[in-house]
């Protein structure tokens, strides 16, 4: 026992088992959050269910099974649920999403396993994913154009799905033009409003000024009508179509078409079609706008958000992380001063990044961004351009949260360069500074490249110091858009981890929302994973071309 | 003991004490030097001459390197070094206030003991020096490139791959590639630092070929622990012993005929 003790054994015993508890630890919960998130794409069984209440009536409930739960009788029968003929100590309930949710208080229900009194799938009961008041299950009865029935023009499924995609046709052209064409004239209005009041301030308002800008105004208004006038003609087209369908009341609803987005029939699919179906919800996932207070829909905006936000930081924080560390590492002298700041910038990292928020809230929002209205945004006060949160803002505040990362490996990436070549390079009659430039800040960027990546993985993940410097719910515009001077760095943001808390914390209907926090998660990693990915192939080239000298 | 021939390719001798203008490449004129409180060089005075090779010897420590590296002020880089003397480059101290470092070193070049290429190309090393100095003409660069690497010997060799990596060339390759830019900003005086303490034989031999060779254009000042390197190629030799110069002389009588005891103990073997 001692011979083993003292071979060394229980030392790799021990090591190699924290190195799995680590590696179980981190894929647990990759798989977990992976599992969790992705089983919401893949398209569920519709139940059709015959339900016994407490008093003995039958009601019939349609919808997919959410979550299963196994709970003991005695809590059942404590809070006066009759389940005489039962007798075993626990027994499953089912949460069963029922949607349709205008018609029916609650979207989601409970239904104690024993009280069910048939369930069965058929394979006639179609979802329909609408842009408001969430899904919607049930049997298709009819398809309407102007009140008149037309499937009997073929089978009524294709005929529905014909009409849905006209729809969705329509909705997206006329979004568009409320985004792009309306959007601009409202942003060239304001523009113009702002050039008025600009002029006004500067006492330059000449009569001639001010009927220059009352003609382009009234030339946009013009433009506006004809393009509400579209915009109505759209919606009108789009509101031509109907669908019955009967609902698991029993009571034949009438639903507007230019509310659908999608229909699909799950209990008809087989393995394939469920297969591409989980794709295309996926995919919509990633690229479509959030709907209903962000319980629906997808996340586009927070992805662009994030990854905007990061990047700007990554612009941001390398050169000055750069600089810094070459003059920390360069020039400044070896004493005990510099020692110091050197302790101070590495002790910067472990400051909460609350503070940072509460920081960049109070210097960058108020004091800095405060003063760039007063002196380049006079004409647009009261209300603030730069001195209030933005995407800018949060930019530079994570900036300076991950500033120390970054001036310590490129510290460490400059110390590690041989001295043999900056003699060299000297030796040749270069300067300190040719050196630097042409030598050692070439050979040292796959520690920067580091040092960023770093920085960008933990800039990715915060989320508190953003609340107060930019971060919103719902942003209606992202930061980039086609009106000059397309970044529109003052504008607030969207951003993936507020999203989960927002979703998961913040959200009307916990139920509904909990397997889009998996989702949302899972996609925040997979970002996050993504840009460093990108970051270390960037890097591994880089070591690749500096390869140190092999001696 | 330790037998030394040299060899035939020396030059006539010298008069090392009374050097004309013309002979005289450097003067180093009562040469002190202190790292902090430890004094490294005495009182060193000493002339060396035009188009020859120069070469310093001594046991590990005995600051031969470190006088090498006054001549370019390699040691303006450390901190805690302090400097009397003067050392003259044509007539002028290169200690003077005016004197800059950086035009110094390009006109007193130095090879390391490790080969040091840059993590560039064969053709960007060789060029790095001129582009420094602002040539970036593509016709004059190739010129340099194929002159300096001729120089070094190393052109044959190269000639089909200036674009590949200077890391793909072996040791021996390497260090001609460190002379070949070295050379190709036409120094006056090339200083080579151990230059093959970390090569092969047959790399070594290559090397001290060339050495031979380089001194018809420049003036070659060659720090070696390798007594037999210094009888090979060498036109006068200088001993040196715990940072004092203990004896300088053509490197034939220095080796066949010592003057000071030190010297002769050590070329003899007795310590170093």
């Amino acid at each position: 026992m001692k011979q083993w003790f003292n071979s060394g054994k229980p030392w790799i015993w021990l090591t190699a088992g924290s190195v799995s508890i680590s590696l179980i630890a981190v894929l647990g919960l990759l798989i977990l959050i992976g599992w969790r998130g992705l089983s919401f794409f893949w398209p569920a069984q519709i139940h059709e269910m015959d339900v016994r209440a407490n008093d003995g009536s039958i009601s019939t409930i349609i919808g997919e099974v959410y979550e299963t739960e196994t709970i003991p009788i005695e809590r059942l029968r404590e809070s006066g649920v009759a389940l005489d003929d039962f007798n075993e100590p626990t027994l499953e309930r089912w949460l069963i999403k029922v949607g349709n949710r205008e018609y029916v208080p609650l979207d989601f229900s409970w239904v104690l396993q024993p009280q069910i009194v048939s369930d069965e799938t058929p394979a006639d009961l179609a979802v329909f994913e609408r842009s408001k008041d969430g899904n919607f299950y049930g049997y298709v009865v009819d398809v309407l154009e102007d009140g008149v029935s037309v499937a009997n023009q073929g089978n009524i499924r294709d005929v529905l799905q014909q009409r849905i995609e006209r729809a969705v046709e329509l909705n997206e052209q006329a979004s568009d033009l409320q985004d792009s064409e309306i959007g601009a004239i409202n942003y060239q209005l304001n523009q113009l409003r702002l050039e008025r009041r600009a002029l006004e301030l500067a006492g330059n308002l000449t009569p001639a000024e001010e009927d220059r800008i009352a003609a382009a105004e009234e030339q946009l208004r013009e433009d506006y009508q004809v393009l509400e006038e579209q915009l109505f003609a759209l919606r009108e087209k789009a509101s031509r179509d109907q669908v019955q369908v009967r609902d698991m009341r029993g009571e034949i609803v009438t639903l507007p078409m230019y509310r659908m987005l999608a229909v699909h029939f799950p209990n008809d699919m087989g393995f394939f079609a469920k297969l591409g179906h989980f794709f295309v919800q996926i995919g919509k996932f990633v690229s479509d706008d959030p709907r209903e207070a962000n319980t629906e829909g997808g996340v586009f905006p927070a992805i662009f958000g994030t990854v905007f936000m990061v990047l700007l930081m990554s612009v941001i924080v390398t050169p000055f992380g750069v600089v810094a560390a070459i003059y920390l590492h360069e020039y400044a002298g070896k004493n005990t001063v510099t020692r110091l700041i050197r302790i101070a910038v590495i002790n910067l990292a472990g400051v909460p990044s609350i503070v940072y928020g509460v920081f960049g809230l109070g210097f960058f929002v108020y004091m800095v961004g405060g003063s760039l209205d007063q002196i380049f945004y006079p004409e647009a006060l009261p209300s603030p351009t730069f001195g209030t949160p933005g995407v800018m803002w949060a930019a530079i505040t994570l900036a300076i949260l991950t500033l120390p990362v970054v001036i310590v490996s490129t510290e460490e990436g400059l110390s590690r360069i041989p001295s043999t070549l900056r003699e060299g390079s000297l030796a040749l009659g270069a300067t300190k500074a040719e050196t630097l430039w042409r030598i050692i800040i070439p050979m040292a960027s796959p520690a920067i490249m580091t040092g960023l990546i770093l920085a960008v993985a933990r800039a990715a993940g915060e989320v508190a110091p953003l609340m107060l410097v930019g971060v919103v719910k719902s942003a209606p515009m992202l930061p980039v858009d086609g009106n000059f001077p397309y970044f529109h760095l003052d504008r607030k943001f969207m951003h993936l981890g507020f999203h989960i808390y927002d979703v998961g914390f913040q959200s009307p209907n916990v139920e509904a929302a909990r397997p889009l926090v998996y989702a949302t998660s899972f996609l925040l990693v997979t970002i996050i994973v993504g840009l460093n990915l990108t970051a270390i192939g960037v890097r591994n080239h880089l070591r690749e071309k500096y390869r140190s000298l092999e001696h | 003991m330790i037998s030394v021939t040299p060899t035939e390719n020396q030059a006539e001798r010298l008069d090392l004490e009374n050097l004309s203008a013309e002979q005289t490449a450097l003067e180093i004129r009562n040469l002190n030097l202190h790292y902090g409180d430890a004094q490294a060089l005495y009182d060193i005075s000493m002339a060396i001459p035009k188009n020859r090779v120069t070469a310093f010897i001594g046991p590990s420590g005995c600051g031969k390197s470190t006088l090498l590296r006054c001549i370019n002020r390699m040691n303006d880089l450390v901190e805690i070094c302090r400097i009397n003397g003067e050392i003259r480059l044509n007539e002028k101290n290169i200690y003077d206030k005016d004197v800059d470092a950086a035009a110094l070193r390009r006109k007193v070049g130095m090879v390391f003991q490790r080969p040091n290429p840059f993590p560039k190309s064969i053709y960007e090393n060789v060029v790095y020096g001129m582009r420094l100095q602002g040539v970036n003409d593509r016709r004059t660069l190739d010129e340099v490139v194929e002159r300096s690497l001729k120089g070094a010997a190393l052109w044959e060799e190269v000639k089909d791959r200036l674009n590949a990596s200077a890391f793909s060339l072996s040791g021996g390759q390497q260090q001609r590639l460190v002379i070949a830019r070295a050379i190709a900003i036409e120094p006056e005086v090339l200083l080579l630092d151990e230059p093959t303490s970390a090569l092969d034989p047959i790399s070594t031999l290559t090397i001290e070929e060339l050495i031979t060779e380089l001194k018809e254009k420049y003036t070659v000042v060659i720090v070696t622990h390798n007594m037999q390197q210094a009888a090979r190629v060498s036109d006068q030799t200088a001993f040196m012993y715990m940072g004092k110069l203990i004896e300088y002389a053509d490197t034939n009588s220095l080796f066949t005929t010592p003057s000071q005891k030190q010297t002769e103990d050590y070329i003899t073997g007795r310590y170093g």
